[in-house]
């Protein structure tokens, strides 16, 4: 083996990292909204957003390579725009993750915003704070486990990807070869040293993140309860 | 392991294994995924023609890795079949008789099967090697984990071509396509081992024979590869 590749190390966190702020932005008014609405349209939305639960990354993979395509709902007016194709792009697989992790996302946040304080929301609001003031003042930091808790999974779901990956992405070297892939293709190719190096780094680096953002969390928890 | 030994390892049918049975025989058989149609109508004319009972499952095993762990039958491996490569786009038209398209053609993406863990796709890119477009077709290359994930990048216009198997191609139809001249790449044999556990397994053998035979051959050509 000569040196390791850790190219889609690289590739993997900017993907991770890509797909998790994308989905706080698109998220985090989704989760308000079916925390807070009657609509009647607020379950099968409840049941859409939870799909990628229940079906498997092939599934959703081969509707996304459909999608994507150079004919695709999606992929026809990225090339009319970009003049590039959508599928075996990075853009193309930063969709495909918000796809994939966003019930990760959106449930957290929905489940936060659904156990916030309504009365110190609208006392905020009486003493004169904007909405947007309101929000960042007064629901953000009630919801900030939540929200951690929604960047964690999003941000570990989709550095773990791969089935999703494997079906769109094209396995292009510094472009979409992630991590899952790459490991892949060392045990296919019966590398197993080079697999064994690129799982423990994955390993190591997986566990550093989870431990860090678990022990900020205890930390915020514990001065939540002596404040 | 150098790319030509993998082609020449190369899997397929794998396991041929003896269940135990009085009268009718039945036999049991592991199969590649790109051979599993082919197999299925194999199956069912040998069955009507021995009696014996075929199962068939799907999954594939190096049948020379079998051969040296002991687990198959010492020099019962043998090439069943030849698989051949072909350059094909689902849009009649694109693709040339000749190949030239992969010189001249204005296309964004080339599907080929990862040359490191498929033998069509190492066998894709002894051509593209031959042809000297290997280095310079490299930025549009995209590259499926089998040669099933290479056949659906083409088949669903993610990519405008591809180097698929001519099974695939012969099974869709339509399109058009540009079957690859066997001395641009190394033969991609598919091979099949009789196991220890089916060595005194009749129906086993007969299969084995069915297989050998011009009646077997007619339904393997007839699917797309070559017999040797």
């Amino acid at each position: 083996m000569d040196g390791l590749d850790l190219q889609p190390v690289w590739l993997t966190i900017q993907l991770a990292v890509l797909t998790t702020s994308v989905l706080l932005v698109v998220g985090t008014p989704l989760a308000w909204w079916l925390a807070h609405t009657r609509s009647r349209f607020k379950v099968p939305l409840e049941a859409v957003t939870a799909l990628p639960l229940v079906l498997p990354p092939t599934v959703l993979g081969f509707y996304l390579l459909i999608l994507l395509g150079a004919n695709g709902t999606l992929g026809a007016p990225w090339q009319a725009l970009t003049g590039q194709p959508l599928a075996f792009s990075f853009a193309g697989l930063v969709v495909a993750s918000c796809v994939y992790s966003l019930p990760f996302v959106v449930q957290p946040l929905q489940a936060a915003f659904e156990g916030l304080d309504r009365y110190a929301i609208e006392a905020s609001w009486t003493l004169g704070a904007s909405r947007s003031r309101s929000f960042l003042t007064v629901v953000l930091p009630q919801a900030r486990r939540g929200l951690l808790t929604a960047i964690v999974l999003g941000f570990a779901h989709t550095m773990g990807e791969f089935g999703v990956v494997l079906m769109v992405g094209g396995n292009i070297p510094g472009r979409t070869q992630v991590v899952s892939i790459a490991i892949f293709e060392h045990v296919e190719a019966m590398d197993y040293a080079a697999a064994e190096q690129l799982s423990i780094g994955l390993l190591i680096l997986s566990f550093a993140v989870l431990f860090v953002v678990y022990g900020v969390n205890r930390r915020w928890h514990a001065k939540a309860a002596t404040a | 392991m150098k790319l030509d030994k993998w082609i020449k390892s190369f899997v397929f049918i794998a396991a041929l294994i003896g269940v135990g049975q009085a009268r009718a025989g039945e036999v049991r058989v592991a199969v590649a995924a790109n051979f599993t149609a082919a197999m299925k109508e194999i199956a069912a004319a040998f069955e009507k023609s021995s009696g014996h009972h075929v199962v068939l499952s799907f999954g594939e095993r190096r049948p020379k890795a079998l051969e040296s762990a002991g687990t198959a039958v010492a020099r019962s491996r043998f090439t069943y079949a030849v698989g051949k490569l072909v350059l094909w786009s689902p849009k009649p038209g694109v693709v040339d008789d000749k190949g030239e398209v992969l010189k001249h053609g204005k296309f964004a993406r080339l599907a080929i099967a990862n040359p490191r863990t498929a033998p069509y796709g190492a066998a894709a890119r002894q051509v593209l090697e031959h042809l000297k477009l290997w280095d310079s077709l490299q930025p549009r290359i995209v590259r499926g984990e089998s040669i099933a994930q290479t056949h659906q990048f083409v088949a669903t216009d993610n990519a405008e071509l591809g180097f698929v198997a001519l099974s695939q191609v012969m099974k869709t139809g339509g399109g058009s396509s540009w079957i690859v001249p066997q001395a641009l790449y190394t033969p991609i044999r598919q091979q099949a081992v009789l196991l220890v556990r089916g060595k005194d397994n009749t129906a086993a053998h007969a299969l084995i024979a069915y297989l050998k035979s011009d009646a077997g051959a007619v339904v393997i050509k007839r699917f797309g590869y070559g017999t040797e």
